[in-house]
């Protein structure tokens, strides 16, 4: 028998709350210092140049952009696919997809050269354009899971929730596809003019999300003093280890696709064999310690019994999520253009050569200050609302829900 | 679709070799073929182009980037990575066999331009006559239009500019390009600062003029004379046309 799950805001006034505030406002002051910067001297002060004109802001960006559709999962689970294991952390898995999206907004928004036109991209739409897509896609993320988050807090809004849950749902994989497609649809660019990134993108999105949503459930749970069961956290790390895979699939199927083609030769040795920092990047991080040592980590009978192990795997899949988004982002642009096929080239606007790219401090600055600015949102929300369950220890999760978890895992969920 | 449309007559104007006449076969091939003679006054209005002929391009020659920059107040600012260029000089060597020459590239002023269909706010517009060129006023520094371009046509500023010509607006944290001397166009002038430079030194490897008159000096040698569009596989066609790469 399952026991009824209560929420319960927490206490908000211990040290260490106080502290995590504190470094958390530390880390929004830097991003609006690197913002300012920026403002007054203009982006030459950032590594980003004529070359490679998106840099790091844009790679934590995306990562919370997509990390924000994947911390749905939990909420999706229940809703969407009935998991009623998960039901006691869709609250928390909603309001972390809203703050991780906030989040990756603002440094996007704040990287923009003329962030103060804000107004000016609310209200000239191209809609020929994905970038003006993205902007109703985001806004309508947030709108809909905030009327979901409504829906499953009010008791008499309750029967609503699986409405709510699925257009969720659904509207969580068009915006991952929306956001895959800014990439997608730069034909121009051999790295990117490739269909399979959009699905790809959705495969980073559970993985990137599950690995932040394992993080921050064991953060808040362990912060607080609230009772977190195995079964929860054994399904949740299983899951995350399926979307591991489901990753590497893309990316494998990805670059046999690239091999296939002759004329994408170039840019599939550049990432693979001769990239430099691409390539290790790529292998030594993404691959190595993003993924497969994360997957020995998860499923090792008597390692993945650890919580830290649990954790420090959901950490490294974020470090190689971070790598591959980094080598699609930078590597993509580093690599130079091909305008005439069959020749050298040169200029003094270094056409024909790889580019160079050094983040710098202030790019940092804003990354950090936007994933600092989501987690100050979402500690701030579960001290005025109750989003937190009082307990998810074993008996409180259904323990008939551990037979169909193990069924979604078998079928490749 | 008019981009379909246009697409396969690229593909037909890259398969036959037959670069004559861009403009009509763009727009209304029947009309133009039949009455060439009231083309000139076609009701689509011209547009611009420009044809550079490589082989009369002189290596390590930059008349045309330096009467460029001048006429639009593009100065380096002594960081290369980051310097605005609007045209600059690409030097090729064949792999295959060795040959080198160089030629100018500038913004290529796409008929179906990706910067444009990217720009989020529609800064990025093509005018009437096929004119590509950034609205400052509602750029907003994205930089989507720069990872559009296959030809990296684009500057992004990344600094405070002084000093610049009342004609050619631009501004730190906006995007920017060759504006085919629209100011000159506008001003009723058939030529632009490039192409005047590189005939004042005696090269004469440029050409501007009105794509769709078909009694114009640039149409008369695109009919006469093969050319080519840099990364025609695109079908983006271009108003800037090369002989000799
Ligand atoms: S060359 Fe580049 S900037 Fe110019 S019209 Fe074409 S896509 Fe746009
Ligand atoms: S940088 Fe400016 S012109 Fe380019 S896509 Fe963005 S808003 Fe449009
Ligand atoms: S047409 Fe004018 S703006 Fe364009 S490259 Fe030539 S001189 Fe520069």
């Amino acid at each position: 028998m399952t026991l009824k799950t209560h929420f319960r805001e927490i206490e908000g006034r211990s040290a260490r709350y106080v502290a995590l505030l504190g470094g958390l406002l530390v880390l929004v002051a830097l991003g609006v210092l690197a913002a300012l910067m920026k403002g007054s001297q203009g982006h030459y002060i950032t590594g980003m140049n004529n070359q490679v004109v998106w840099g790091l802001p844009h790679i934590f960006a995306i990562l919370l952009i997509v990390a924000a559709s994947g911390a749905l999962n939990a909420a999706s689970f229940s809703s969407v696919f009935g998991r009623v294991a998960y039901k006691p952390l869709a609250r928390v898995s909603a309001l972390l997809a809203m703050t991780l999206l906030i989040g990756g907004l603002v440094i996007l928004v704040l990287d923009l050269g003329r962030p103060d036109r804000l107004v000016v991209a609310m209200t000239h739409y191209n809609f020929k354009s994905i970038f003006a897509w993205n902007i109703f896609l985001y806004t309508g993320f947030l709108a809909v899971v905030a009327v979901y988050l409504w829906f499953m807090m009010e008791r008499r809004m309750n029967r609503y929730v699986p409405v709510a849950g699925y257009t969720a749902f659904v509207w969580r994989l068009i915006l991952t596809t929306g956001t895959g497609s800014i990439f997608g649809f730069l034909v121009a660019r051999e790295a990117y003019d490739a269909a399979i990134l959009a699905p790809m993108f959705i495969a980073m999105s559970f993985s990137l999300g599950m690995a932040v949503f394992i993080l921050v459930v064991l953060a808040t749970f362990h912060g607080t003093g609230r009772p977190l069961g195995d079964l929860i956290l054994r399904r949740m790390k299983n899951l995350l280890g399926i979307f591991v895979v489901g990753v590497l699939y893309f990316v494998l199927a990805y670059h046999l696709t690239n091999l296939y083609a002759t004329r994408l030769h170039g840019i599939e040795a550049f990432v693979l064999v001769n990239g430099g920092i691409y390539t290790f990047l790529f292998w030594a991080v993404q691959i190595g310690i993003g993924s497969v040592l994360p997957l020995v980590l998860l499923f090792h009978p008597v390692w993945s019994q650890s919580r830290r192990v649990i954790a420090a795997a959901s950490g490294l899949v974020l470090v190689g999520g971070f790598a591959q988004l980094y080598v699609i982002v930078i590597g993509g642009q580093a690599y130079p253009l091909e305008m005439f096929p069959g020749y050298d080239m040169s200029s003094s606007f270094f056409d024909g050569v790889v580019a160079s790219y050094t983040p710098s401090l202030p790019e940092l600055m804003l990354g950090v200050g936007g994933v600092g600015f989501a987690l100050l949102l979402f500690v701030l929300a579960l001290k005025f609302l109750p989003f937190l369950p009082a307990s998810l220890s074993d008996e409180h999760v259904d323990p008939h829900a551990d037979r169909s978890s193990t069924r979604t895992a078998a079928a490749g969920a | 679709m008019s981009s379909d449309n246009s697409a396969q007559l690229s593909r037909r104007q890259f398969i036959t070799g037959a670069a004559a006449a861009v403009a009509g076969l763009t727009i209304a091939p029947g009309v133009f073929l039949l009455k060439p003679a009231e083309a000139a006054q076609n009701p689509d209005g011209p547009r611009w182009g420009l044809l550079i002929d490589t082989s009369k391009c002189a290596d390590g020659c930059t008349a045309c980037v330096r009467a460029c920059h001048e006429e639009n107040g593009v100065r380096s600012l002594g960081r290369p990575e980051t310097d605005a260029q609007w045209i600059r000089k690409v030097n090729l060597t064949d792999r295959a066999t060795g040959h080198q020459h160089s030629l100018p590239v500038m913004c290529q002023h796409c008929e179906n331009p990706p910067c444009v269909d990217v720009c989020p706010t529609h800064a990025s517009f093509i005018r009437p006559d096929g004119v590509v060129l950034v609205d400052k006023h509602t750029c907003i520094g994205c930089r989507y239009c720069m990872m559009a371009c296959p030809y990296k046509a684009r500057s992004f500023i990344h600094e405070a500019l002084t000093d610049q010509k009342p004609h050619a607006p631009r501004g730190k944290g906006t995007v920017e390009s060759c504006t085919l001397c629209v100011h000159r166009i506008d001003r009723g002038e058939r030529t632009t600062a490039c192409v005047e430079a590189c005939n004042r030194d005696g090269h004469q490897a440029m050409t501007f003029g009105d794509l769709h008159d078909p009694d114009s000096e640039i149409s008369q040698r695109l009919r006469n004379y093969g050319s080519t569009t840099i990364r025609a596989d695109l079908r983006l066609n271009p108003a800037v046309r090369y002989q000799g790469i």
